[in-house]
């Protein structure tokens, strides 16, 4: 007698547990996908968090490359890229540009004399709707190979433990180079006189569908003069953007941007690695700053120089820096437009 | 809208499972590319623009056929709490289906980024560049995503409760395809009455 009804008691109760375990083992992936069971992955929040300077989170402000100036220009192209790539950018003509120079410090009130890497970053407009964003930095070659071992360099320089440098050093003789580069390498005394270089390579695709693995470089036209970072720290905390600011008003600042192309074989997955000097390297335009605008009320400081926005004709290559990058810097952009009013407009209340 | 029909139409049954598809994938690209810097970062931002137009226009499509074809009588039988809580998530759904995309591309409009599709085709911004608006549409975007998800787990679990233990044509309704062995005793007001 108890049998039958308890049997569809008893079917109830299995089908409940079913739907818990479908509901449940849903979740669980949700979970794993989102990273929650996962401590050790390293997400953009990580990485972001591990730019955090002595000083504090730059609210507002770019998690990295803290530090800049807005500028606006031309690109001008002379049409000899069209041959690497069919981008409209490389068609020759003259495209409107917003960039930003920049010091690599997290700290938006660094003395300029302080940060020994200085960037340029690059927004192309081409009529066509299309973008090419790029940053750029002054150094020949990257400190570290992969996005994870960047993480490590930035919790070793973060680190109170002061044999944590040293520590990461040995662990990585990738970074020697980079170290020696920053010991003796010339500084100058203004982002003018500074070659800025993609280091990350790229696919640049031509009008037929052939593919070549390239970088840039933004060469300067004008002479750099080698100046000690003592006498540099003599010129005040924000004297590259007061020099900067009153040589453009003098007359607009000109380089020659350089597309390198790769040999097969060459090290395209590696930034810490420079390609040999006698690779084909393709003069394909100038870029002309014509106008310096101060950051809070410039048209740079809301935009994020994602170096994953690239027009049809140049894509991502094997360098797994592109893709790190633009995850955190979209990170380090939500975070700061999330903060506006830690770092206002100036200028804001005088506008309609 | 109500009809007297107990299933939903063929197109409509084949909407739903065609977006639930879609939709699963999204929530999942979404929470995955948010947490990794690794190179299927890009792979994984780029499907979820182009699938999230998708879903917009497979969701404004359904919503044109659900206002035309309407929808099954739910059982007579199923107590005004449960009635009143399906109603409301179907409205929350099509709230979602066409208002995730909407913010996701407004989101991006307002930072100033590109939104490129696969095959190259570039949306325009639908909304100013402005800081403001893209953190305000950022939350949004964020934090519904997380409804979403959890709504669809109530919606899957409700409708395992019909199919296994009410056993009351509900999920057979929308079933993928019409299963004699299994389809119950019709569902409808006067059948539920006349029992």
């Amino acid at each position: 007698m108890a049998q039958p009804s308890q049997s569809p008691a008893r079917s109830v109760f299995a089908s409940l547990v079913l739907i818990a375990v479908v509901i449940g083992g849903a979740a669980a992936a949700f979970a794993y996908t989102a990273g929650w069971l996962s401590p050790q992955r390293l997400t953009p929040n990580k990485l972001v968090d591990a730019l955090t300077p002595p000083t504090g989170e730059p609210l507002g402000h770019r998690r990295n490359h803290a530090k800049g100036i807005c500028f606006i220009g031309v690109f001008e192209a002379n049409g000899a890229g069209t041959a690497l790539s069919r981008a409209q950018v490389f068609t020759r003509g003259q495209y409107p540009v917003l960039g930003r120079f920049n010091l690599a410090t997290a700290n938006p009130n660094a003395p300029d004399a302080t940060v020994r890497v200085r960037g340029l970053g690059l927004r192309i407009a081409t009529p066509d709707g299309q973008e090419w964003r790029s940053a750029m930095i002054d150094p020949p070659f990257f400190p570290v190979s992969t996005p994870q071992t960047f993480y490590e360099l930035l919790l070793a320089s973060g680190s109170k433990d002061s044999n944590a440098m040293t520590t990461f050093a040995a662990a990585h003789p990738e970074f020697a180079p980079f170290a020696a580069w920053a010991k003796s390498a010339p500084w100058t005394g203004s982002y003018a006189e500074d070659r800025y270089n993609s280091l990350n390579s790229f696919i640049f695709t031509d009008s037929s569908g052939v593919e070549k693995t390239v970088r840039w470089s933004l060469l300067p036209a004008a002479r750099p003069v080698s100046v000690s970072p003592d006498d540099l720290a003599k010129r005040g905390p924000n004297f590259l953007e007061q020099e900067i600011t009153e040589r453009v008003r003098g007359g607009p600042q000109r380089w020659t941007m350089v597309v390198t192309v790769a040999n097969p074989g060459d090290p395209t997955a590696d930034p810490t690695k420079a390609w040999p000097e006698d690779r084909r390297a393709v003069d394909v335009g100038t870029l002309t700053v014509q106008a310096i605008q101060a950051e809070p009320d410039g048209p740079c400081r809301d935009i994020n120089f994602d170096p994953a926005v690239l027009p049809s004709g140049i894509s991502t290559s094997d360098d797994p820096f592109p893709a790190a990058r633009s995850a955190a810097y979209m990170k380090s952009f939500d975070r700061r437009t999330a903060e506006a009013k830690d770092y206002p407009r100036t200028a804001t209340d005088a506008k309609p | 809208m109500i009809s007297d029909r107990q299933r939903f139409t063929p197109l409509q049954r084949l909407l739903h499972w065609l977006m639930a598809v879609c939709i699963l994938a999204m929530l999942f690209i979404g929470v995955g590319m948010v947490s990794t810097v690794e190179p299927k970062y890009l792979t994984l931002i780029s499907t979820h623009k182009s699938l999230g137009i998708a879903i917009l226009l497979l969701a404004l499509i359904r919503l044109a056929v659900r206002l035309r074809s309407g929808a099954p009588l739910l059982p007579a039988d199923l107590p005004w709490p449960m009635k009143v809580a399906a109603k409301l998530s179907h409205y929350a759904f099509y709230v979602l289906m066409i208002g995730m995309p909407l913010l996701g591309w407004g989101m991006l409009s307002a930072g100033a980024y590109p939104v490129v599709l696969f095959g190259g085709a570039r949306l325009p911004a639908i909304l100013p560049h402005s800081d403001g608006l893209h953190a305000l549409l950022w939350n949004a975007h964020f934090y519904l995503a997380f409804v979403f998800f959890a709504l669809i787990l109530l919606h899957v679990a409700a409708a395992l409760f019909h199919a296994l233990v009410r056993r009351d044509g509900v999920f057979e309704a929308m079933a993928p395809v019409s299963s004699d062995a299994t389809a119950p005793v019709p569902a409808g007001d006067e059948v539920a009455s006349a029992r």
